[in-house]
């Protein structure tokens, strides 16, 4: 291994795309109009093509001769460092959107300081995904604004998931040891910058949605270290069921 | 009351410099939704760079039933195409 912190480095946020990415991908053909199960799916797909690029970085700078397949296929619950916000159930549309919400005001400002890192490699990744955050952002925004500003059902609803996944805005934007060596290194970016910009957005969103903001800032930790949820198994069983069962299996 | 999200018509550009052409229709609630539809549901293999949306019950469409006066009268009238003419050699891509 060249450079273990930035193979950690790279997994965090592999792990995230990925994780959402699948997340998503259970609406395929579930959605709940015809319009917006195209929209989840291609935003699924677009976050599974980020993942793959980090993973495929990841895998090189590995020296195991292993791929991205073997990074996302086989290894195991504690091995994944997403944070618990992507593993969090679909719910309803409202809390899908919300989810999505919090995740894009981190990755696409995450990308846009990413574009300046010190490696190549992972500045080129940025610059394309940040592209298709950019779209994630506006379609989970307007989504918000929409269903906070729209009957009141839809308001009641939306508003119970920013209730509930408030705990779980905060823990992206944490910084652990392997962010503060990459950044340090020049090749990672800093979270505190994002937070900033992400916070404003959030607020100027939810203020348009005419949703009320939680009180408190308690957040749930762990899964950047490998503590997930009971959520993250199933997610793993479903998604590595194949490669476990019958090894080496291709389409 | 129409429970469902009025229909949009949908008009893909598929390069600078052609037509909007019609490309289908979806359901949106608003302008705004149905360009981010159209884009996510007419768009995802590079079919275009510009997308225009009118609500469906904005179309005024003849009707079927008056084919015959309409169109049929035209058909006999040969003439109308510039298919008289003899081209120079030199012509091409007429």
């Amino acid at each position: 291994m060249q450079d273990q912190n930035k193979f950690n480095y790279i997994i965090q946020q592999a792990d995230n795309c990925l994780i959402l990415g699948q997340r998503l991908a259970e609406l395929c053909g579930h959605g709940p109009v015809l319009e917006q199960d195209i929209a989840t799916t291609n935003i699924s797909l677009d976050l599974i093509g980020q993942a793959r690029l980090f993973y495929q970085y990841a895998a090189e700078l590995q020296e195991e001769g292993k791929t991205e397949d073997d990074l996302a296929y086989l290894r195991d619950a504690w091995d994944f460092k997403n944070v618990l916000l992507v593993e969090q159930p679909n719910g309803d549309f409202g809390k899908t959107i919300f989810r999505q919400f919090l995740y894009d005001t981190f990755s696409c400002y995450f990308y846009e300081e990413l574009m300046k890192s010190s490696d190549e490699r992972l500045a080129s990744i940025a610059a394309k995904s940040h592209k298709e955050t950019l779209y994630h952002m506006k379609w989970s925004g307007d989504w918000v604004i929409r269903l906070g500003d729209g009957t009141e059902e839809s308001h009641n609803r939306i508003q119970q998931s920013v209730n509930e996944l408030w705990s779980y805005k905060d823990e992206i934007i944490s910084v652990n040891a392997v962010d503060q060596e990459a950044e340090k290194a020049g090749y990672g970016v800093s979270l505190e910058l994002i937070k900033e910009k992400r916070n404003e957005k959030i607020k100027a969103v939810l203020e348009e949605a005419t949703l009320t903001t939680p009180e408190g800032d308690y957040a749930h930790k762990g899964g950047k270290e490998g503590t997930h949820s009971e959520h993250l198994g199933f997610i793993l069983a479903d998604l590595q069921f194949l490669q476990r069962a019958y090894p080496g299996n291709e389409w | 009351m129409n429970k469902n999200w009025p229909l949009w018509e949908v008009f893909i550009r598929s390069k600078a410099g052609l037509n909007h052409k019609h490309v289908g229709s979806l359901h949106a609630a608003d302008a705004d939704m149905a360009i981010q539809n159209a884009r996510d549901v007419y768009t995802r293999r590079n079919e275009g760079v510009s997308i225009w949306v009118v609500e469906s019950t904005n179309i005024a469409a003849s009707d079927p039933a008056d084919s015959d006066q309409m169109y049929e009268p035209a058909k006999d009238k040969v003439y109308r195409h510039p298919t008289f003419y003899n081209l120079p050699d030199e012509l091409k891509h007429m």
